[in-house]
């Protein structure tokens, strides 16, 4: 049993990625109507700069997890305001291309100073050991990342369906054209939307450092198993995100402890199986 | 409605003259190829992958459907074409045709799994098709994971052309490529190739005239997936081995870069596209990593600054299309 809970951990963790990175893909298509191709190697951006910030400034975890997500976030707003505003109004598949090709050149980049190894990063010492919880041992850092992410993906959510400025957000997603028309600067909200797309993505790749390691190309096939768990989910709600992405990464779990040898295609699998069912998947909306 | 095509020209006879000189002067300058001294090895890998390109060109620049999974059927008729040709020691053309008939039977699956959804979830979907299918041929016995299937026996084809022999090959993978070449010209002059345009540039308007708008993408999608097959199968010969490089996504991306380069929906584009894109990875092996960052550059500055690709561009200066 033990190692049936430890599986659910992994897979919690797991799930903890695919919804952070998720939500930031469908806050970011909502917006813009692009599919962030670079979310992958923008995720891996933020664990590399919390390895520099670490061994370069020697500024710890806790700073990381604020500074990393900011830089990666300016760095994409400079992307959104210098070439991916360019695109509105072209076929969607220009987006997907764009973004394509700044993830190749961003991992590339990476791979040709760091290789494709990784680098360790230490767990912050508050947060090292674990506790026993009569039935399993919980490491501390791994109980904090899938806390902490359900936190942020909450606040996220909160942030867009309770909010003032959330509220701006899904009228400009709705019908951009009438919201400018009431004085609302709606390229800087897209700017921004960006920006906390990626930011997200930064902070689920600071939170996996400690335990995936960091390499150039953690996000690569990553951001293919979030586009099947977007496909899967939809992209139409902000809370579905969240619930598929977490739903996934415990199916994912549980395949690795009953049935290990399809613990990487299980959510390709399942994505088959809900299109079959269901063609518009879960959430149901055409597209 | 799409931007894919700004500029599509009705075709006239006058298009169509252009078009078959323009193809009759490729095929004779393709002809040439072995008496030029350029090392045929590397002509006749580019030959695999313009045709695989142009398949690929089939379904996004005359049906709007960017799969970004074409890999898939790459790599699933070479494992098919090698496995067949070293383990059941079958004779090259049936070594091709059951290659062929596995990437059909293939995109008949996956087609029928993501047809109906649109636009940029179709590119998700068919992406992640291709991801399972990589971890399928990564655990699969008999592709023997990462070393791939080597060594395969070139035979004779039809019992006759030695295919070990580089002049003999170079011929064999030529006539392939035209004949794949003219098969999707003809596709795409066809009736049905006039449908597809239309559901590209309007598919409600499409439905509303009464056609069965997912039959017709479905049959672009069978007939990309095996011209894609096809050239997989050509490739076994070439390269003499089949490996998960061919079905990684990777290589999905590089047939959109081909494809992109020349010109989306343009007919020779995807075979200019092609043999750009592999001598410069032939010229610029040496710098590793490099590569892929002049990958990603050449993806970017094609979206922002030359959607129409290299002979899209060139048709337009020249009001023709190419």
């Amino acid at each position: 049993m033990q190692a049936l809970y430890a599986q659910l951990l992994v897979g919690l963790i797991n799930g903890s990625f695919y919804a952070l990175l998720s939500l930031g893909l469908a806050v970011i298509f909502g917006m813009l109507n692009i599919i962030n191709f670079a979310h992958g190697a923008l995720y891996m951006m933020g664990a590399f700069v919390a390895y520099f910030l670490l061994n370069l400034g020697g500024i710890n975890y806790w700073w990381a997890l604020i500074i990393a997500p900011v830089v990666v976030g300016v760095f994409g707003m400079i992307l959104e305001r210098t070439m991916l505003q360019w695109l509105a109004g072209l076929d969607h598949l220009y987006g997907l291309l764009l973004t394509f090709g700044i993830a190749l050149i961003v991992q590339g980049v990476f791979q040709n100073y760091f290789g494709s190894s990784g680098l360790p990063y230490s767990i912050p010492d508050q947060l090292k050991g674990g506790v026993n919880l009569g039935f399993m041992f919980l490491p501390i850092y791994r109980g904090w990342v899938v806390i902490f992410s359900l936190v942020v993906c909450l606040a996220t959510w909160f942030l867009i369906e309770k909010t003032q400025l959330g509220a701006y957000l899904r009228a400009a997603t709705e019908n951009p054209t009438l919201v400018r028309a009431f004085g609302i600067n709606v390229p800087r909200m897209i700017t921004l939307t960006y920006g906390l797309g990626v930011g997200l993505a930064a902070l689920a790749g600071v939170l996996s450092a400690p335990i995936n390691q960091v390499r150039p190309l953690m996000g690569a096939d990553l951001i293919i198993v979030v586009f099947a768990v977007v496909v899967i989910g939809g992209m139409g709600s902000i809370m579905g995100s969240i619930i598929t992405g977490f739903a996934l990464g415990v199916i994912e779990g549980l395949t690795k402890y009953f049935y290990p040898e399809a613990s990487n295609t299980v959510v390709f699998v399942l994505m088959v199986v809900v299109l079959l069912v269901k063609p518009t998947g879960l959430t149901g909306r055409a597209a | 409605m799409s931007a894919l095509t700004d500029d599509t020209l009705p075709m006239t006879p006058r298009a169509m003259r252009d078009e078959m000189i323009v193809f009759a002067v490729m095929a004779t300058l393709l002809a040439a190829v072995p008496f030029t001294g350029i090392y045929p090895f590397f002509v006749m890998q580019a030959l695999c992958f313009a045709l695989l390109a142009c398949a690929f060109n089939l379904l996004i620049g005359y049906g709007g459907l960017l799969s970004f999974g074409h890999a898939m059927f790459l790599g699933t008729a070479g494992y098919v074409s090698a496995h067949a040709l070293k383990v059941w020691g079958l004779p090259p053309e049936l070594g091709i045709v059951v290659g062929v008939a596995a990437a059909a039977l293939l995109g008949l699956v996956t087609g029928y799994i993501s047809i109906k959804r649109q636009g940029i979830y179709f590119s998700m979907i068919t992406l992640a098709l291709s991801q399972l299918l990589y971890f399928l041929y990564l655990q699969a016995p008999f592709t023997h994971g990462e070393d791939g299937i080597q060594g395969i026996p070139q035979g004779h084809l039809f019992g006759i052309f030695d295919l070990s022999k580089p002049l003999v090959l170079y011929y064999v993978v030529l006539v392939g490529f035209l004949a794949g070449f003219l098969l999707i010209y003809r596709t795409i002059n066809s009736p049905f190739g006039e449908v597809l345009k239309s559901i590209r540039e309007n598919e409600p308007r499409a439905i509303s005239l009464g056609y069965k708008t997912d039959q017709y993408k479905m049959l672009a999608y069978v007939l990309s997936g095996t011209l894609a097959g096809f050239a997989g199968s050509l490739k076994v010969f070439v390269a003499q081995n089949a490996s998960l490089t061919d079905v990684h996504w990777s290589m999905s991306g590089e047939i959109v870069l081909m494809t992109l380069v020349g010109g989306l929906g343009t007919i020779f584009g995807p075979v200019v596209g092609a043999f750009v894109i592999i001598a410069m990875q032939q010229y610029l092996a040496g710098f590793g990593q490099w590569v892929t960052v002049i990958q990603g550059v050449i993806f970017v500055s094609c979206v922002l600054l030359f959607r129409r690709g290299l002979v899209g561009e060139l048709a337009h200066l020249l009001r023709r299309s190419l």
